[in-house]
């Protein structure tokens, strides 16, 4: 008997097998009809998550490979469960924003499961291979599948996140060999009384670190992400941000804080400067971009250097009330999870643009207020959620994670505040130039939305709403893990 | 009714906010309804907050609040809440009434546009998010509402999109209210971390109230300046009052709305709102935090109404009026008069908002003419609307006794002539209301006197659609004074929770005296010097350089445009090109030196192991054909050398023996 979680991760894998094997017509119904079954089972996860109970749940343990202790243990949290929520909503979006060949449906549905993997695995062993798992299917859809310099930005991209896997990977070797295992949860209860001594601790954290700042990314490793988003096909650029750059941000929470809280608060200084970087610079090099896809991508660090912000600000002082943890690290879960959606649904409102256009330079367009009004307003609520207004999803993972940091790092806080300006700056340029102004001629061709566009836009942007203005429902899948964790922070 | 709706406030703001969902629901299709449901939503809030103003009339210092939990994030609850009290009942009914006459206005001055429902429901939307500023009993909540207020503002002033200047005048809102709202969010994380709770009134547990101010200590001056960049964002004062004078790219209601009932008395009712946090540590009622906002007021009031005389544009002179009575205010709050700076925001809506639509209906009737030195003689053409807007312009002017503003101008002259620190705000405060008056009575002889020109051919009045509304805001303009005098200073008494008294004596105060000698002195002086102005300006031909730096008005947005504005974007391009070549120049320096490396050891394999191999196999060859020769086949030749073989063999047995 499959448990719920492995056939979680088994059902895409299916789906890939069936594309390959079947060679259906029309592969993206199938991939979404896989895609149907995952979400329900997603669902079904959902309805069987106990929400007040804070530790592993659901889990699945066999026996893998004892001699070198990988076991195959999955089990979800409610980090975890949220993870799995966000990447079942990514990757439909992804294939209904555009018309994917069977090859690369296969492949989006591999990376679907090696997501599901890497969310639900509480083993490193496991964990790792999922987490390379979602490397392979991300590289060859840019390389076969990108546009204009895909070779490159594939390359780029693979070996640059592939580094940083290796670091790591060295690291868990190092980290195993002193205290032979790789259960994250027995790493975790070593984790407050130091893993490592000496000079092998900070290469364990310094390797760990390194790869999963390249895949977040952090400022400054975070140059092979505008490349490898502005080439990838739509869809892909969607779980890539939706989906792939969470992997990084959960790492976080989940392997670097809990196995080394004394070195961040070391460290902590660094990586919250590395942090502001991150929510300063993006939006401003976003500011500068033509190319539209480029310009949400650069958007992106800046979001997910939010995430990081409270996450660094609450473990590397040691001063912060709970109250304080709790708000940050809610604060950080919602984020992750309105990011996802938000800048994926950028990347879709960009996708629906380039398709109508064929170009996506942000002077290409201009008046299409007077020829596509409902493009142009959908398009604005995605956009003003991701800038943070009050009402829609973006602002309350935001206040949380500044009204967590700024009780341990005010000055820090007061600089990232900045971030929310100039992402609201390269907004507010963006929608002058593509709605304002008189209508382009190249642009009055253009269709409005047309139906099947509003059904899929429609759900997000009321899913946007509901979580700025009625967030409950949200809070209550991680409360009891936010209060587990901000315990073992604190 | 009352004590239903005292418990049930939320649904004054969300009246509009329904009527608004419903219009854009609707989409194109309710062209024809979209008016009425948002007349109506506007009605339905004026109604209600008429209701809930009469419980706060029954008890002085009435306040009825109700909080409830927004969220829970781990075990840690959001508290948000509403709040009525007479500061909030007040502005409600201002708004809600304001608002009406600008709802009804409009449904004469866009009725060419075919934008029209969108044009009501963003119109909705704005009085909704600002119903709501009012009663928010959370600065978490207020918040919310103060940023949908900034949204709807700059949906509104790029209403007409299309247009490149009205795209970038929206733009230019949003970011430079949005520059104000971030130290604003700052205040807000800071009074969180200090106080606790971000609730105004908690049953003595709220941010306002002793036990939350205590908590502040010296941190308060922080907090209430970061929350006064906020208020001087929205309410335009110096230095980021540059957007106000552009949001006139919007249409005409929406200059109403923004400059009478919404947007900029946010900020000024956000100072009234939060004032305990400014007092605290005060003596004397003089805090640092109070005298910033007094200087800045005294500033932003008397740099606009310089820039307003030298103004062509019929709505900029009332834009630049609008940030020097928002100065005006500021000086007020700050100098401890908080009922003085509210009841002239209060009189304000009602004038300028009738000052803004009479604007409108000149602008309707001069087929879109704005340029005042191109009107002339309207006042025959267009008699309510001239008589309308004389009410406003000597409610504006602050002429004593029967118009609401002369009242709350004298109050607020009076509070700022007590101000214990000096005296240089109240004498520059002085020449204020002389320039006021002076600009009003400028722009009505320019408009409204004088011969016809260019735009008064054709002109007609406006329809009663938008004539009614006009008559309603002038009553209003002037009946307000009932309340406000001296004598019986029933709001005065209302907002800060004392009975009031009626006492003929006190309707003669010094202050007026004052007063009436500026306003006179200001208006004397403007008929004289433009009453023979005809197209020109007196003053631009007497003193140009003077006039071309209030025309431009003092080259603000010139300096802000390559100081701010142009570091900003080098800083953008700064960021690129680090990210270009800097940080991806060392990834791919890294990548180079990998890939030399790799060419290195190619080499090495090819010159020295490879050769090495070559070498080898070049020898093995060799050998090979040497001895494949030796494979002949020939049986001759294997005999031959068996036989020699085996005579060696021979030997070397015999030798060794």
């Amino acid at each position: 008997m499959v448990g719920l979680i492995s056939a979680l991760i088994l059902i895409p894998l299916a789906g890939a097998i069936a594309l390959y094997i079947g060679q259906p017509k029309n592969a993206r119904t199938v991939a979404l009809i896989f895609n149907a079954l995952s979400a329900f089972y997603a669902l079904l996860l959902w309805q069987k998550f106990d929400a007040t109970a804070p530790g592993l749940q659901i889990a699945e343990r066999h026996a893998w490979i004892p001699s070198i202790g990988a076991e195959y243990l999955v089990g979800v949290d409610g980090l975890s469960l949220l993870l799995v929520l966000l990447t079942s909503l990514v990757f439909p979006f992804a294939f209904c924003a555009q018309r994917l060949e069977r090859g690369a449906c296969a492949l989006m549905l591999v990376m679907q499961a090696a997501l599901y993997g890497t969310f639900t695995a509480q083993n490193f062993v496991l964990w790792f291979l999922f987490y390379e798992m979602s490397l392979i299917p991300a590289f060859l859809l840019i390389k076969i599948y990108g546009g204009e310099n895909r070779d490159f930005a594939a390359v780029k991209f693979f070996i640059y996140t592939f580094f940083g896997s290796v670091a790591m990977l060295l690291a868990f070797l190092g980290i195993y060999f002193a205290k032979g295992t790789f259960d994250f949860a027995t790493l975790a209860g070593l984790g407050k009384s130091g893993l490592l001594t000496g000079n092998l601790k900070w290469f364990a954290f310094a390797g760990i670190f390194l790869g999963l700042a390249v895949k977040v990314p952090l400022f400054p490793f975070h140059t092979w992400l505008p490349d490898a988003y502005q080439t990838a096909p739509t869809g892909v650029s969607m779980v890539l941000t939706g989906g792939l750059s969470k992997m990084g941000v959960y790492g976080f929470i989940r392997l670097l804080v809990p196995l080394f809280p004394n070195e961040i608060k070391i460290a902590g200084p660094w990586l919250l400067a590395l942090v502001v970087c991150s929510i300063v610079f993006a939006p401003l090099a976003a500011w500068a971009q033509r190319d539209l896809k480029r310009m949400v991508a650069y958007l992106s660090i800046n979001h997910l250097g939010y995430c990081l912000l409270g996450l660094f600000a609450i473990t590397a002082r040691s001063t912060s009330s709970l109250i304080d943890t709790q708000a940050a690290l809610s604060g950080v879960f919602l984020q992750i999870f309105n990011h996802g959606i938000t800048a994926a649904a950028l990347f879709y409102f960009v996708g629906l643009l380039e398709q109508r256009r064929g170009l996506r330079g942000i002077d290409d367009f201009g008046g299409l207020m007077q020829r596509t009004p409902l493009l142009c307003g959908w398009m604005s609520v995605a956009m003003f959620s991701s800038l943070g207004l009050p009402g829609l999803n973006g602002f309350i993972g935001e206040f949380l994670i500044f009204k967590g940091s700024f009780a341990v790092a005010a000055s820090v806080t007061a600089i990232a505040v900045l971030g929310l300006l100039f992402t609201a700056v390269t907004f507010m340029r963006a929608m002058q130039s593509l709605f304002g102004g008189p209508l382009v001629e190249s642009c009055s061709g253009f269709s409005d939305l047309i139906r099947s566009e509003k059904l899929v836009i429609v759900p997000v942007t009321l899913l946007m709403f509901a979580i700025g203005i009625l967030p409950q429902f949200i809070f209550n899948i991680f409360n009891a893990t936010v209060t587990h964790m901000a315990r073992l922070f604190a | 009714m009352n004590s239903w709706i005292t418990s049930n406030v939320w649904l004054i703001p969300a009246a509009p906010i329904l009527a608004a969902l419903l219009i854009l629901a609707f989409g194109k299709a309710a062209r024809r309804a979209a008016a009425p449901f948002a007349v109506i939503g506007q009605l339905t809030a004026l109604t209600m907050s008429i209701f809930a103003f009469v419980p706060t009339l029954h008890s002085h210092g009435f306040r009825s609040v109700q909080n409830f939990t927004w969220f829970t994030f781990g075990e840690q609850t959001l508290r948000i809440g509403f709040v009525l009290d007479p500061l909030a009942a007040a502005m409600l009914i201002m708004i809600a009434l304001v608002g009406l006459c600008i709802f009804v206005f409009s449904i004469g001055y866009m009725a060419e546009d075919k934008n029209f429902s969108r044009f009501f429901a963003y119109l909705s939307f704005f009085s909704g998010a600002m119903l709501g500023v009012v009663i928010a009993n959370s600065l978490l909540l207020l918040f919310v509402f103060w940023e949908l207020v900034g949204l709807a503002s700059y949906l509104l002033i790029g209403f007409w999109i299309e247009r490149p200047s009205a795209a970038a005048a929206a733009k230019k809102a949003f970011i430079t209210t949005r520059i104000g709202d971030m130290g604003f969010f700052l205040g807000i994380l800071w009074l969180y971390h200090r106080s606790g709770t971000l609730l105004f009134y908690d049953g003595g547990r709220g941010c306002l109230e002793s036990v939350g101010l205590l908590a502040l200590g010296a941190s308060a001056t922080f907090i209430a300046l970061l929350i006064f960049c906020g208020a001087a964002g929205k309410s335009g004062q110096f230095p980021l009052h540059v957007w106000l004078p552009d949001a006139m790219e919007g249409p005409t209601p929406v200059s109403a709305l923004i400059h009478a009932a919404t947007m900029v008395a946010a900020g000024v009712f956000l100072v009234a709102r939060v004032y305990p946090i400014f007092l605290v540590g005060a003596i004397n009622g003089v805090t640092p935090s109070l005298t910033v906002v007094v200087w800045i007021g005294v500033a932003t009031g008397l740099m606009a109404a310089l820039i307003a005389v030298a103004q062509f544009d019929i709505k900029r002179i009332l834009a630049y009026s609008t940030v020097s009575q928002l100065g005006l205010m500021m000086v007020s709050l700050g100098v401890g008069g908080v009922a003085a700076g509210i009841m002239h925001l209060l009189a304000h809506g009602f004038f300028k908002a009738l000052l803004f639509l009479g604007a409108g209906s000149v602008i309707h009737g001069c087929h879109h003419e704005q340029d005042i030195r191109k009107m002339g003689g309207l006042r025959r053409l267009m008699p309510v609307t001239f008589s309308t807007y004389a009410i406003g312009m000597m409610a504006l002017s602050g002429v004593p006794f029967f118009f609401s503003g002369g009242w709350t101008k004298e109050e607020i002259l009076h509070a700022t002539s007590q101000w214990p620190r000096s005296h240089i705000p109240y004498y520059l405060m002085l020449v204020g209301v002389f320039l006021t008056a002076l600009y009003m009575t400028r722009q009505i002889i320019f408009v409204f006197f004088g011969n016809r020109r260019a735009a008064s051919e054709h002109v007609h009045e406006s329809p009663g659609v938008m004539t009614i509304p006009l008559i309603v805001l002038a009553v209003c303009a002037i009946l307000f004074s009932v309340v406000l005098t001296p004598a019986w200073p029933w709001l005065e008494n209302y907002l800060t929770g004392y009975p009031a008294r009626f006492d003929p004596h006190l309707l003669i105060q010094p202050m007026i005296i004052v007063s009436l000698a500026l306003v006179g002195a200001g208006v004397s002086l403007g008929i004289w010097m433009y009453r023979r102005a005809a197209g020109s300006d007196p003053i631009q031909q007497a003193q140009p350089a003077l006039f071309r730096f209030l025309e431009n008005k003092m080259w603000i947005d010139e300096i802000y445009d390559r100081t701010v504005i142009a570091l900003a974007a080098i800083a953008a391009r700064f960021s690129d090109w680090m990210d270009r070549y800097v940080w991806d120049g060392l990834v791919r320096g890294v990548g180079a030196i990998g890939h030399f490396l790799a060419r290195l050891t190619t080499g090495a394999d090819e010159r020295v192991i490879n050769a090495g191999v070559d070498e080898g196999t070049v020898g093995a060859h060799g050998f090979g054909r040497l001895m494949s020769r030796r494979h002949s086949g020939q049986i001759q030749t294997y005999l031959g050398a068996i036989a020699l073989g085996m005579l060696a063999l021979v030997l070397l047995y015999a030798w060794l023996g």
